[in-house]
């Protein structure tokens, strides 16, 4: 299925970049599986997606814990914890 | 209610005035954050806010209706800016309307404790020794978690 995948701040650095549309292999039905399937492409996304690593995530615009389930059509967002105000 | 996020520069006294056009409020309390020359030793040169579009405002339009069920409250305006920005320059203002100034007080406090939170910024500072992202700190954690009933707080080990 497909989903839209947003990164921000030091993960989009990490990773190299902002945005993507990806299909999801049938196996990943969660944003920890999801996390899980980024990691394993490669040095930049294991590190920056690290399973230890404390990240925020979010699902159609709101935060959310990666055990939450993901369908066709969302928008899921990585990004390190918040630091506005 | 009036939410913005923007990267223009806001003022103040036009936010107040434009708000307090009711006679049913009795008290204004506002909030400024601005952008110091220092952070955690550091001297910071300059800013840049990123945001995520979208999620900012409806973060922050969901704080201010929680903040609108829990208060008294007669009108609200949060403006958060994004983008590059130095020391001594705005950030992000909260002004809250209501009948009296207990709501008042307290909705505005509830209000930044909330978005230092909730609302998807993220700042990276510029400094001498290069650039570098700002950590999210627990006291604001625990600054939105006291605004929670107690059952919900999260227990001391």
């Amino acid at each position: 299925m497909r989903v839209r995948v947003l990164y921000f701040a030091a993960v989009r650095e990490q990773v190299g970049k902002g945005a993507e549309e990806i299909d999801v292999p049938a196996g990943v039905t969660t944003l920890a599986g999801l996390r899980a399937h980024l990691r394993a492409r490669g040095d930049a996304w294991r590190e920056a997606l690290a399973e230890g690593k404390l990240l925020r995530m979010a699902l159609n615009q709101d935060m959310v814990p990666q055990s939450v389930t993901i369908k066709a059509g969302d928008e899921v967002a990585f990004f390190p914890p918040i630091t506005g105000g | 209610m009036r939410i913005s996020v923007q990267r223009e520069d806001f003022d103040l006294g036009a936010e107040v005035k434009a708000i307090a056009r009711n006679p049913k409020i009795g008290a204004v309390a506002s909030f400024i954050g601005l952008v110091r020359d220092v952070n955690e030793g550091a001297q910071v040169g300059a800013l840049t806010l990123e945001h995520y579009p979208g999620m900012t405002e409806k973060a922050l339009r969901e704080i201010v209706e929680e903040a609108k069920a829990r208060w008294s409250l007669l009108d609200c305006t949060v403006i958060h800016r994004y983008g590059e920005l130095k020391p001594t320059d705005q950030i992000v203002l909260v002004v809250v309307a209501a009948g009296h100034r207990g709501d008042a007080f307290a909705a505005c406090e509830f209000l930044m404790d909330y978005l230092k939170t909730r609302a998807p910024f993220w700042k990276k500072e510029r400094t001498p020794e290069g650039e570098r992202w700002v950590e999210a700190r627990a006291i604001d954690d625990q600054a939105a978690e006291r605004w929670q009933p107690p059952a919900q707080r999260p227990v001391a080990r």
